[in-house]
Formats: structure tokens, sequence, C-alpha cells
């Protein structure tokens, strides 16, 4: 489904990403971790365009992404992404936020891209909200309105950006909830987090990186109870500690 | 000295028609002002270089000459520069509403120009990058969701230019224009009544700016996303 082969990305001197690899299949659910500007969230924005890459190819599907191909706009509407801090549209309400791209990029007429963002909105749980505008949501339904704003474009890929790391401790769950249901349907799924709780119970396998490398790619459960690399031992100790 | 209340009563209609093409002038120098002072902004920050030198230098050229001078370079120079291109050399006349409205809209453009810009600049990059993820094409995300946010992030500032045109206006005078103060100096020469127009006209504009100032002081207090 995806696949990630020798991808490197440099900020001017600064190598962020160094001859990435990476073999994700249907269906699957990876979860890339990793200590802080090891280059987790460059290297999942590059999965759909967001980051340019400087060398290498990433194919999803049938479409291939290299360097010097701008014209995204086929990959995009396969590939649905949910950010760290929501980037809801903040002029709109809950029910536009959703339909909005549904109309404008996939040219559904609005009764029925509305009817989808309703049944998207019961989905993740949010029906009582539709009329509501972001600023009136607590961050875990405003994340989950991002979810289902990703998803009305039937995207066959997901993409998560560290999305509970701007939540309150208390809104964590609902929104893993949302991801665990997704991963249970068979959505092909990559995910930045530091939730080690979803990596080691919902994902198939863990790609951890460190420097810009992607240092070990293991099963969840392999990774968490016997990582390979040394640097991989040292991350688990460090987050694992307390 | 004596204000006579009569001369001001006999001057109302008058003053009125100055009053009415003041406002047309605003609403035309508003209306066109924006439209085009967004495209300058949205040229701007493209990434088209051509584009966004072209906006810069046009921005920067007007925004660093009076007002006057260009509302006498179009009055003067464009009757040529139009019978240059179409009638041999010999000039055009170009009616002085025309030339004012042209002259308010080229010249208003280059400060909402700013304006708006600094609108797009408060946007966050993670809403940019949403519209992409979203694979909304440049022209939706401008049109549906970073124009607005732009706009409603700056409302107060444009309403602030925007009481400063309704006061430049006034400005018209030199190609002898009946706005407002227009009417009001014709009036106060014609009967000698300098006081009585010009304190009329102080008032008016006092209004006006005033009750327009209290607007914006109202709508920043209610333009913050509604949050809990």
């Amino acid at each position: 489904m995806i696949s990630i082969n020798h991808v490197s990305k440099s900020y001017g001197s600064f190598q962020v990403l160094k001859a990435c690899s990476a073999e994700i299949a249907r269906g699957e659910v990876v979860v890339i971790c990793g200590p802080s500007g090891s280059g987790k969230s460059t290297l999942i924005k590059t999965v759909n365009g967001l980051e340019t890459i400087d060398s290498g190819e990433i194919r999803v599907g049938d479409f291939r992404l290299a360097p010097g191909v701008t014209n995204v706009a086929a990959l995009r509407r396969s590939v649905g992404m949910v950010f760290q801090s929501f980037e809801l549209f903040p002029h709109l309400t809950v029910l536009s936020n959703v339909t909005i791209a549904q109309t404008k990029v996939l040219k559904r007429s609005r009764a029925v891209a509305e009817e989808k963002s309703r049944a998207l909105l019961a989905r993740v749980g949010l029906s009582a909200h539709i009329t509501k505008y972001p600023a009136q949501l607590s961050g875990g339904q405003q994340q989950r309105v991002a979810i289902a704003r990703a998803l009305a474009l039937d995207p066959q890929v997901m993409l998560f950006d560290e999305p509970t790391s701007a939540l309150d401790p208390e809104m964590v769950n609902e929104v893993l909830d949302v991801m665990t249901g997704l991963a249970q349907q068979g959505m092909t799924m990559i995910c930045v987090t530091h939730e080690m709780g979803f990596a080691r119970g919902v994902a198939n396998r863990v790609l951890f990186m460190d420097g810009g490398e992607i240092v070990e790619t293991a099963e969840a459960a392999k990774f968490f109870n016997a990582p390979a690399s040394e640097r991989a031992k040292a991350f688990l100790a460090r987050i694992l500690k307390h | 000295m004596m204000v006579d209340l009569s001369a001001i009563a006999s001057a109302t209609p008058f003053l009125l028609t100055g009053l009415w093409f003041t406002i047309q002038i605003t609403l035309v120098g508003v209306a066109g002002g924006i439209v085009f002072g967004s495209l300058l902004a949205v040229a701007r920050l493209s990434q088209n270089r051509l584009l966004s030198t072209f906006a810069t230098a046009y921005v920067n050229v007007m925004r660093s000459i009076p007002l006057i001078l260009v509302i006498f370079w179009v009055f003067f120079l464009v009757p040529w520069a139009i019978g240059w291109v179409t009638n041999g050399g010999r000039p055009v006349a170009v009616g002085a509403s025309l030339t004012i409205f042209v002259t308010f809209v080229l010249f208003e453009a280059a400060y909402y120009a700013e304006i708006v810009r600094a609108g797009f600049r408060s946007i966050s990059a993670g809403q940019y990058a949403a519209c992409e993820a979203l694979g909304l094409s440049k022209l939706h995300a401008y049109i549906y969701i970073l124009f607005p946010q732009a706009i409603r992030n700056v409302l107060p500032i444009l309403l602030t230019q925007t009481i400063v045109l309704f006061q430049d206006t006034s400005l018209v005078y030199v190609i002898s224009a009946t706005d407002l103060l227009g009417a009001a100096t014709k009036i106060a020469q014609r009967d000698g009544r300098l006081v009585e127009m010009y304190l009329t006209v102080g008032v008016i504009y006092f209004l006006f700016c005033y009750a327009a100032s209290q607007l914006v002081k109202r709508l920043q207090g209610r333009l913050a996303y509604g949050g809990r």
C-alpha cells in the first residue's frame, strides 16, 4: 500500500531524513516513535506531500511521489491527515468543517456531503455539536472533528501526527478510542505518537526513529518486550521509567 | 461674531449633495480598495517572483507619495495617457468623479493590501497545511478558508483605515470637486459664511467618524472566536 524508498531530506546542512525506507501493507497500523527531533513528523508529512523530499521515492497505491513531483492533488485525495493542533477552521461550524472539502474537492452535492458529515460526526460521538464552532469544543472533541473531516474524503490511508500531544490527559482516551475503532475496521494508518499503550495494543508494527534514521522496525509486541537496537532500548527505558 | 443658523439651513441641500458624493467616494474606495488590495496582498505573498515584486513595488510606491499628488496625476496625466493610446496624442477628457473614484481605489488598495497581508500572516501555518492536506486548491483555500479568517483578524484595522479614507476624501477639493468640504467651501465663499459652513461640516465629519470608531470598539470585543 505504502512504500517508502531511501527517502532523504535536508534543511540546509541539517539532514532530517537519512535514507528512510519502510513498507506498509493495506490495513496495517504502524506507529512511528522516537525522541523529539528524530524526524518522525517530517517523515509522516512526506507521505502526503506536505514536506518535499530531496531523494528517494514514495509510493501510495498507484501514486508515485519523487523529488520534483508537484502535482499531488490525487495523492491528497487518498490520504487523510490529522494534526497535533487539530487545525479545524475556526470560522466554520463543525458540520461545515467536515463538509467543505467534500463539496470543493470531491464535488459532492451539499446534501450528500452533509449527510456523510452527519454520519461521520455520529461515529465519533459528536452528533450533539454539529452547529457549534471549534472554539466551543474541548480539545478532545476538536480532534475527533478533525478525524471526521479527514475521513470525509474516504481516504485509503490515514496519517496521525501526534494526535493526542496537545490534549489534556483526560481527553486522550476519547481520541485513541476513535483511532482504535478505525484500526479495527481495517484502515491503513501511520501514527506518530508517544502513546505507548496505543502502540502496544493497536499497532501491528513500530518504526523507531532516531537522528533522521529508521533505526528499527519490529512487530509491536517484540519492540516493547525485546527491542533489538541499543538506541531503542535507551529510548524505552527513558519513557517507560515512571 | 454671530453664527447665523439660517445660513446653515439654506445651505443644507447643497451640503447634502456634497455629503452624498463624499459617501460615494468612500464606498467606492473601500469596495474597490479592498478587492484590489486583497489581490495585491495575495500577489505579494505569492511564490511567483514577478507577481510579488510587482505588488511590493506598487504598494511601496503608492504609500510613499501623498494622496493629493496621485489625484493630480490621475486628473492631469491620465487624459494624456488615454489620448496617446487611443486618440492620436490628443488628451481625452476624464470626468472629475471618475478620476476621483479611480484614484481612491488605486491609492487605498496599497493600504488595504498591507492590512490584508497582515491578516494572512496572522493565520497559523497549520491552517495552510490543513488546506493542503485536504486537497483544497489554492483558489478554494484562499476563498473559503484563508481570506475569511484574514479579514476577520484585521477587521478593526480595516475599519480604522476606512475612517481615514472618509476624511481623506476632502482632498478632492484640489480638483474643485463638490464633496462635503467642497460644497461647504463654495457656499462659504459665495455667502461669506466661513464660520457657519466650516463648523457645520466639522460636526458632520466628527459624527460620522466618532460613530464608526465606536463601532470598531464594539467589534473588537465581539470578534474573538467564541470560546469557553
